[in-house]
């Protein structure tokens, strides 16, 4: 029995120290800050019960963070998912080209998103600009100079990266429909909307639910293509909770506030990613 | 399918196509242009093709040593996670007790935890265990890249059957050697999906290594282009050449194991 537990510690243990310690030990510490006056300089730590929580409340730059993220998200869900599975559709339909489509489309969602960013600010706002000029298109100059096209700018690179990434994993759900049921459908005399609403549909809601479920944690958690598209600008209009909370704690000092916000924002990304895979699984279909 | 209808949607396909790519074309030919050029012309081909932007560009980035640095980051905290990750995930599949189904369920649990809400105290307790430098930043990463390793292979370890643990028991093999002589072997198909879907994740990476290594000599390139980035913003010449050579390594990887990646990719998100 010793010679079992000492073989359970030796394999999991080197693992879990790691985890422990890079995880679970500053999460709980975090917690416990989050209640706490620490600034990351002084060294004594008072306990000041709720007043960062409070704090966060009055705070509107959190406030409007956290309602630029919110329709961010909404919009960016939206987007991708209506862009990925169109995607999906498009390269299962057998041409030529399919292949070489699927390679594309996916290829932006491998580059990382600080560079992405960098490289959609120099297309809105030079790319765009000689465009609009050139076409005597007034809506395409001044882009990211505004929460409006700073909010659109975020959605258009997002949708950018994550479409092929969704449209994979749509590909595979659709792939996975037993061609029978196609088949007999035809035979049935169904046009092809109608096959898409009545077997594609229902047939790739897993597919959905984990779609839903990475566009949500992913645009709700957005950092790297906030700050480098936007830098959360201009006045701070595109900030996203994030960063707001990156800001707290690095420009402001105030490392108490920025992990009572940390500990808002686990607790908003839990309850609504984990209702909505309940929600979505609820209504999937049973083969 | 009717010929027309194929034909039309081949037309979407391609302009598609082209609309995914344009921000590639955008980059690339604006980043052979001069500074005078590319104000003036920010659409069309460059006049000529000279180099001079992407020599500039890698001196100034010392794009060398940042690729290696990227390079070792990623290749050291991979091989870190494969070697700890299946171990674990092996003996908490097979030994099915409490404390067993407990890790399992904390591992999988910390999925949902934002990077946020852990990284102020991490960064603290990491100064004080004098680990904000590579090796440091490697460890992190094994703790971080964990959760979602072990789940991988937990999957695919319950579709093994135990009869091949016990027939190397009986052949006189312990723990270690039945894992890595007859175990581990097995793992490779999920072994190379862990790799790629970890290699992504930590070569992009920008925040936890701002936190750990931002300093000259150790930065990686997500890090050295935000830097050159910042310095060089009225000089997008310079700006999307340094961004094409970011990419570079990037693709050249994706021509190679693209269909592992796009596989790796549909299995880590579908399980």
């Amino acid at each position: 029995m010793k010679r079992n537990k000492l073989a359970f510690w030796g394999f999991v243990g080197p693992s879990l120290f790691a985890f422990s310690l890079v995880v679970i030990v500053p999460l709980l510490v975090g917690i416990y800050y989050s209640f706490t006056d620490w600034n990351g300089i002084r060294s004594n730590i008072n306990f000041v019960g709720l007043k960062n929580y409070l704090e966060i409340f009055k705070d509107e730059g959190f406030i409007e963070s956290f309602i630029f993220t919110t329709k961010f998200t909404i919009a960016s869900v939206i987007t991708i998912n209506v862009i990925g599975f169109s995607l999906a559709l498009l390269v299962t339909r057998k041409l030529k080209i399919s292949n070489a489509l699927r390679t594309i489309f996916f290829m932006p969602n491998l580059i990382g998103g600080l560079i992405l960013g960098f490289i959609w600010q120099f297309i809105f706002t030079k790319g765009f600009a000689s465009l609009g000029e050139l076409t005597g298109q007034r809506w395409l100059l001044g882009w990211l100079s505004n929460q409006e096209t700073g909010f659109w700018g975020l959605v258009i690179l997002m949708a950018w990266q994550m479409s092929g990434y969704l449209m994979v994993i749509y590909v595979a759900a659709i792939q996975n429909i037993p061609k029978e049921l196609v088949e007999a459908s035809q035979i049935d005399g169904a046009n092809a909307w109608e096959r898409t609403k009545h077997i594609v549909f229902p047939l790739v809601r897993p597919a959905f639910t984990v779609s839903l479920f990475l566009t949500l944690s992913n645009s709700f958690k957005l950092y790297d293509q906030n700050l480098s598209l936007t830098g959360g600008g201009p006045a701070n209009s595109t900030q996203m909770i994030a960063m707001n909370i990156y800001n707290t704690a690095f420009k402001f000092n105030e490392m108490g506030v920025a992990q009572a916000k940390a500990v808002v924002f686990f607790l908003i990304i839990g309850v609504v990613t984990l209702s909505q895979v309940y929600i979505t699984k609820k209504s999937e279909v049973e083969m | 399918m009717n010929k027309g209808n194929k034909t039309i949607l081949r037309i979407i396909g391609i302009l598609t196509g082209l609309l995914f790519l344009s921000p590639f074309y955008i980059v690339i030919v604006n980043a052979f242009k001069t500074k005078k050029e590319l104000f003036m012309n920010t659409l069309g081909l460059p006049n000529s093709i000279n180099f001079n932007n992407f020599v500039e560009a890698w001196k100034r980035l010392d794009f060398l040593s940042v690729f290696f640095n990227s390079l070792l980051i990623t290749a050291g905290s991979i091989v870190f996670i494969i070697i700890f990750s299946s171990m674990a995930a092996w003996m908490l599949q097979r030994n099915k007790s409490k404390l067993s189904n407990f890790i399992f369920f904390l591992y999988i649990a910390a999925m949902l935890i934002p990077f946020q809400a852990v990284m102020l105290p991490l960064v603290r307790v990491m100064g004080k265990l004098n680990l904000l430098n590579i090796p440091g930043l490697m460890f992190m990463y094994v703790g971080f890249g964990s959760s979602l390793s072990i789940f991988l292979y937990h999957g695919f370890v319950k579709g093994i059957p135990t009869a091949l643990d016990e027939a190397a028991t009986i052949d006189g093999c312990n723990s270690w050697q039945t894992f890595w002589h007859i175990i581990f072997p097995i793992l490779k198909p999920i072994t190379i999906t862990v790799a790629i879907l970890n290699t992504v994740w930590i070569w992009n990476d920008f925040l936890l290594p701002s936190l750990v290594i931002n300093r000259p000599g150790t930065r990686t390139i997500p890090l050295a282009t935000f830097f050159f980035f910042g310095e060089y913003t009225k000089q997008w010449h310079l700006a999307l050449a340094g961004l094409g050579l970011a990419i570079i390594p990037v693709i050249i990887f994706y021509f190679f194991a693209q269909k592992h990646i796009i596989e790796s990719v549909t299995a880590g998100s579908v399980k």
